[in-house]
């Protein structure tokens, strides 16, 4: 009995000093070595991407953002600032926790279901938002036109991009509402649009933050 | 070039990826695992452990150093999320609770990588790059050591000495996880992941006002988190946070990274039985079924039926735009067909049958190809299984690689298979049945079932992943689904382990011409076929409750 005691307490000890050695290598050196070579080789991307816009950082373009109105009295969520490119619709954000407005930058997605009533109101609304903001005298939205990620919440709430569709279909709004020409606003779509990798990886899309900065210019010159 | 045709690609591109790695790999890993010579740095690690690396261990020795490391692995990460609070480098985040820190302690150690904790929110920079991160590392090395130790059964004759733990486990953490996450995270980090240690600060926004981010260690956590196919996040969204997986190339290059030891260690286990072609036939096995879930997942997917999808004119809820519909299926089968659970798109947001390919994926005991060591040694109790079935058909004493499996051998292999449905069926029921577990459901009818069902399945079989509209957060999940992915983890181990030992102690029989090739073909249809049929019969039922009876509706 005494013995496999001791034999117990003798493996345990083993078991644990095993532990400390390897947490010394995997947990200490390991992650101090990458971020040696990480903030030697790719600084910038390791600190996560940074965007300056009129010489201040306007947030990172990896991690999106909300292009909103100043919040009025009364209100529970900021109306959308049409001036600029909007990202998909987050969801997620509001629902997972008590973050909202990327104020934080808490991920999440809905998790709903897709014979969920809740997802399918949020799908309907946000549709009809889509087609009465983006609607201009000259050109009118159909909703068959709204792509699937105007309409969806992503998986991180935090999708920096948005399809090459959804960026179309806001182009005559925001050529109005900055007073610039729609070939103009287009042609700067067509430069922010990324197309697959290697023409394969992935799907082509248009980074918004970096859109907006570009479109911020455009507009200052004119 | 349309989606779908670029989704296929991927798939191509991925598979000549792995083909080409997998024969230096899996030839090194046999050389590491078959070698006589000790490092410099392993002795030293020895010398810290005490241990004699030389000492050969028959199977009981060899189980009770497992079970001794992962008890430390426990005790240790529940001791530092409970002191969070006092240690320095934590962000300011408090300690974590008994039964949220328990069940985050066991789902590290047993390789699940179960989260019901926000990370951005919960765990601080000491807690992700000392406790989980290492346990990412070393359970995966348990993992590793337990299948060479039961190749070495296979391998080994008139011997009850199965080779030393203690080496098996520091080589495969030496030798083999940390060269390769090294290379990997910086490949990442070149993508846009972030690798620094900076606190809690504010970052300026386009339209005025500022966002709040925490930095963190995170690409030398992510490349290990797939690389030891462990899947804890260290962001709440998992891999489908910017941070995380940043680029549509990240996104290829981590599937990669999950299937590269799954794959390779095949060729390992070849060449240590002394039969690449007997390796061949289990690579076979699991490509088939791997390729076969992902076919069917990325047709649900791109058909996208449901009536939020029909709506919205395709299945991106819970998708990246950057990843698209066929970067994000191709992750959810490879995640849940290993042992991983890391996700790069919301399960639960998945078509009705996508959902319930992810749960079968898992249901499948996660050997086609599985986790890294605990792929190769499922799959080589299902080859036992399979075996048995073609040599009561024919009426022949079953033998597999020389090896007679006998009543012994095939009780030892039977239990092994029945422990995780035992687990995942019993714990769903109960569950369901009492009435507050049910409250943690964010839908309702079949796919609130498909919730529950999905929880148990992924712990029981040490995935990870989640449904995770279920709010797993409280006592009875944190406390039940610790105690499923304990045992679904180590009873299953001690059959194997057992069953090693019984083997190596066998002589081999030679080949006859009555003998059954399993390295031809044929053989490979029937394990899939076998592997099919029972999981099949097993789980039927409880999945035409929950995402059949969703996707049908549908």
């Amino acid at each position: 009995m005494n013995n496999s005691v001791t034999n117990t307490a003798r493996l345990l000890g083993a078991g644990l000093r095993a532990l400390l050695v390897l947490t010394l290598v995997t947990g200490v050196v390991h992650p101090l070595i990458v971020t040696g070579i990480a903030q030697g080789l790719f600084s910038g991307k390791a600190n996560g991407s940074e965007i300056t816009s009129e010489g201040r950082v306007a947030g990172s373009t990896l991690i999106g953002q909300s292009y909103n109105l100043p919040l009025k009295e009364g209100e529970e969520t900021p109306a959308a600032d049409l001036k600029w490119f909007q990202g998909r619709p987050q969801n997620g954000l509001g629902t997972n926790s008590v973050n909202t407005q990327y104020e934080i930058i808490l991920s999440g997605a809905t998790n709903r279901s897709g014979d969920n009533g809740e997802l399918i109101q949020w799908m309907k609304d946000a549709r009809s938002a889509v087609v009465e903001d983006n609607s201009t005298a000259d050109h009118k939205v159909k909703p068959g036109d709204v792509p699937a990620d105007a309409v969806t919440s992503s998986g991180s709430g935090l999708d920096p991009d948005i399809s090459p569709a959804y960026a179309e279909i806001q182009v005559h709004r925001v050529a109005e509402k900055n007073g610039l020409p729609v070939t103009e606003v287009r042609k700067l779509v067509d430069a922010h649009t990324e197309g697959r990798t290697l023409g394969f990886i992935g799907e082509p899309r248009v980074n918004v933050l970096e859109l907006n900065i570009a479109l911020k210019e455009l507009a200052a010159k004119n | 070039m349309g989606p779908v045709t670029a989704g296929l690609l991927q798939l191509l591109a991925l598979i000549g990826a792995l083909a080409l790695v997998h024969i230096p790999l899996g030839t090194y890993m046999a050389r590491v695992y078959s070698s006589k010579r000790h490092l410099r740095v392993e002795k030293w690690i020895y010398e810290g452990i005490g241990a004699d690396p030389d000492t050969g261990m028959r199977w009981p020795a060899y189980l009770r150093g497992v079970l001794a490391f992962s008890l430390a692995g426990v005790l240790f990460l529940y001791a530092l999320q409970r002191l969070q609070g006092v240690l320095p480098g934590s962000l300011g985040f408090a300690s974590i609770d008994p039964d949220q820190a328990f069940n985050t302690a066991v789902s590290f150690v047993t390789n699940t990588n179960w989260q019901s904790y926000y990370g951005e929110q919960a765990m601080g920079h000491v807690v992700q790059t000392a406790g989980l991160a290492v346990q990412n590392f070393v359970s995966a090395a348990v993992g590793m050591a337990v299948a060479v130790a039961l190749v070495r059964g296979f391998a080994r004759s008139r011997t009850g000495e199965l080779g030393n733990f203690w080496a098996d486990l520091v080589r495969g953490v030496v030798r083999v996880l940390v060269p390769l996450a090294a290379v990997g995270a910086v490949v990442l980090v070149a993508c846009g992941v972030i690798q620094n240690f900076s606190g809690i600060h504010e970052v300026g926004q386009f339209t005025g006002g500022t966002q709040e981010w925490n930095g963190g260690a995170v690409a030398s956590q992510e490349a290990i988190k797939e690389l030891g196919t462990n899947g804890g996040g260290y962001f709440n969204a998992n891999s489908a946070h910017p941070f995380e997986n940043p680029t549509p190339f990240s996104n290829l290059f981590e599937i990669f990274l999950i299937l590269l030891i799954p794959f390779s260690v095949t060729r390992t286990f070849g060449l240590m039985v002394g039969s690449v072609k007997q390796g061949y036939a289990i690579l076979a096995t699991m490509a088939t079924i791997w390729l076969g879930f992902v076919a069917l997942m990325m047709w649900t997917e791109f058909s996208h039926h449901g009536p939020a999808y029909e709506l919205a004119n395709g299945a991106m809820e819970g998708k990246e735009v950057r990843f698209g519909i066929g970067g994000s299926s191709i992750f959810a089968v490879s995640t849940t067909l290993t042992s991983t659970g890391a996700v790069d798109s919301f399960h639960s947001s998945f078509t009705g049958l996508g959902g319930g390919i992810t749960m079968l994926g898992m249901m499948l005991g996660e050997i086609a190809p599985g986790g890294v060591g605990s792929g190769l040694y499922g799959m080589l109790i299902m080859a036992v299984i399979a075996v048995f079935v073609a040599g009561l058909m024919v009426g022949r004493t079953p033998e597999y690689l020389g090896k007679k499996i006998g009543t012994r051998e095939i009780k030892l292999a039977a239990l092994y298979i029945l422990v995780t449905p035992a687990l995942v069926l019993v714990f769903t029921a109960v569950a369901m049945a009492l009435p507050t577990p049910a409250n943690s459901m964010t839908n309702s009818g079949a796919h609130g079932f498909s919730e529950v069902l999905y929880a148990y399945a992924s712990a029981s079989n040490n995935n990870g992943s989640a449904f995770a509209g279920l709010n797993a957060d409280t006592q009875w999940f944190n406390t039940t689904l610790g105690i499923v992915m304990l045992l679904g983890r180590f009873v299953p181990m001690a059959f194997v382990l057992a069953l090693a030992g019984s083997l190596a102690e066998q002589r081999p029989v030679p080949v006859t011409a009555g003998t059954l090739r399993t390295e031809k073909p044929l053989f490979t249809g029937l394990l899939v076929g076998a592997i099919l049929i029972i999981t099949g019969l097993t789980y039927f039922p409880a999945l035409a409750l929950g995402p059949l009876a969703e996707g049908l509706a549908a």
